[in-house]
């Protein structure tokens, strides 16, 4: 693949983001290279054989030491990035902090693979929901096109001047990771000229210049004024977030907002969900609207920061608004998107019904006829005149 | 201290520093700084050294995590008290018995 070309591929999503790995060529890669790590790094540690990226590579012992190899090598002054999935994720947790609260612009691609347990290897968003308050921007794709598109656009994000902070980018395990899609690649030249030039803010690695990274707060120290500081990037990244995809839609044709509308202009009842499963419920959609349905939908693209008005303001016509989540919050009123898109319309005058609904835990399947399921929850809802239980929906569980 | 310039970093005003003042990610923007943060203050108990026990042999000076004891003249005269947390090394270690700890009284 030289990426010259227009052409579509033919490849897994693995091999869509290590390509857009190899576009970067970022000065340095650290990942753990066994499982429950993706070929993500596979793939890239054979490009690096190959000579046709220029990263040191640097393999290490665990995923804490991954994320603690990409905290050292970003502090110094390298473009860094990595991969994780899972377990692999849970196991950088405390480094996951550190890393946003100390602004370093890392990019890392995250493969969603449930937790255990029970052991369990397949597709569910446990491994980033869980992650979710850690300071990492966070961006969902649905496909192996967005796997690409979003890593390229990551970077623009994670460096700019208002931001600097990490971000995470996620799609579906197997069901994208593993399974072949197609994809359209920016010739090489243009996606490096999208990306630019790398500028590192007090690196350690200038001895002209030497600098402190990661000092003792002190014991009264200005912990709380830094987090309010990672909130504000926060805040500003979301302008960011649209005005990097506006850039990049120049460049391919292809559009991202913060959000991904579907036939939402008019429904009545809508659904939002992320990742591959997305696909599905545009089918479902449309063959609803067939019907004479007014059904619609919102794919989730960006999770942190969460745009609250941009979804107050999509979904404030929507009666009932159904949100599936492919992970839960044990103990809390639904899962984690549920939360917070309940949370964005409790301002919205009138207040549509928003109601939780799980499904594909640890990989289990979710058929189009479970999307129907759902979508007849949110018809008969709209139709009563007293509200809906909000308790959760599980989509496609056994049940006794 | 010889050193010609010192970049400065002003902090004097850093407790009425906001969020959006503060380097970004904490970092401490330049070097050799480390004498400012005076940490005298977490001492309870206090080295008091009687030089004329001091044998000049500076293993106090060697031990001292803090670079805190006072040479003159080749002898032990006393201790840096913005500096010396009162962690009883030197005390410990002092072959001719020339230094004691004794509880600090604070007003």
């Amino acid at each position: 693949m030289s990426g010259e070309t227009a052409e579509t591929l033919a490849v897994t999503g693995n091999e869509a983001t290590a390509e857009a790995m190899r576009q970067i060529d970022p000065d340095v890669v650290c990942a753990y290279p066994i499982t429950p790590q993706t070929e993500v790094v596979q793939l890239y540690a054979q490009m690096v054989a190959d000579g046709k990226v220029t990263s040191e590579f640097v393999t290490v012992e665990s995923e804490h030491s991954a994320m603690s190899a990409v905290i050292g090598s970003a502090a110094g002054g390298a473009r860094t990035m990595t991969a994780t999935s899972s377990q692999g994720l849970a196991l950088m947790w405390e480094l996951l902090y550190v890393a946003s609260s100390y602004r370093l612009p890392i990019v890392m691609t995250t493969v969603n693979r449930a937790l255990s347990g029970p052991i369990n290897i397949h597709c569910d968003h446990s491994d980033s929901m869980g992650a979710r308050d850690s300071g990492w921007i966070q961006l969902y794709g649905e496909n192996h096109q967005q796997a690409y598109d979003n890593c390229l656009q990551a970077v623009r994000i994670a460096e700019h001047m208002d931001v600097r902070t990490p971000v995470m980018h996620m799609y579906d395990g197997y069901v994208i990771s593993g399974a072949i899609g197609p994809l359209v690649m920016l010739p090489d030249r243009k996606a490096k000229d999208f990306i630019g030039p790398f500028r590192a803010v007090n690196p350690l690695l200038d001895p002209k210049r030497p600098v402190t990274i990661g000092p003792f707060d002190g014991l009264h120290g200005w912990y709380f004024e830094h987090k309010v500081s990672q909130n504000r990037a926060m805040d500003r990244a979301l302008r960011v977030i649209q005005d990097v995809a506006d850039e990049y839609a120049e460049l391919t044709g292809r559009h991202y907002g913060l959000l991904d509308p579907y036939r939402l202009d008019d429904a009545e009842i809508a659904i939002i969900v992320a990742g591959s499963t997305a696909g599905t419920t545009r089918m479902i959609v449309d063959k609803l609207r067939a019907r004479g349905v007014k059904a619609g939908m919102a794919r989730l693209r960006v999770f942190r920061p969460f745009p609250h008005a941009a979804y107050a303001k999509a979904l404030e016509h929507v009666k009932v608004v159904g949100v599936m989540d492919r992970a839960d919050s044990f103990g809390a009123m639904g899962g984690p998107v549920f939360l917070e898109v309940r949370a964005a319309l409790y301002d919205s005058d009138p207040r549509p019904q928003v109601l939780p609904f799980v499904y594909g835990l640890g990989g289990r399947d979710i058929f189009p006829d479970n999307i129907e399921q759902a979508f007849a929850v949110l018809e008969k809802a709209a139709r009563s005149k007293k509200p809906a239980s909000i308790e959760r929906r599980y989509l496609n569980l056994r049940e006794d | 201290m010889s050193a010609a310039k010192k970049p400065r970093w002003d902090v004097s005003d850093i407790d009425t520093w906001g969020p959006d003042k503060h380097e970004l990610g904490a970092t401490i923007p330049v070097a050799g700084n480390s004498e400012e943060v005076e940490t005298g203050g977490w001492r309870s108990q206090i080295p008091v050294i009687d030089s004329g026990k001091c044998t000049g042999c500076m293993l106090c000076y060697f031990y001292c995590p803090d670079a805190s004891i006072v040479i003159e003249d080749g002898k032990a005269v006393g201790i840096d008290e913005k500096h010396c947390k009162g962690c009883g090394i030197c005390a410990h270690e002092c072959p001719a018995d020339a230094i004691s700890m004794k509880i600090e009284e604070k007003g």
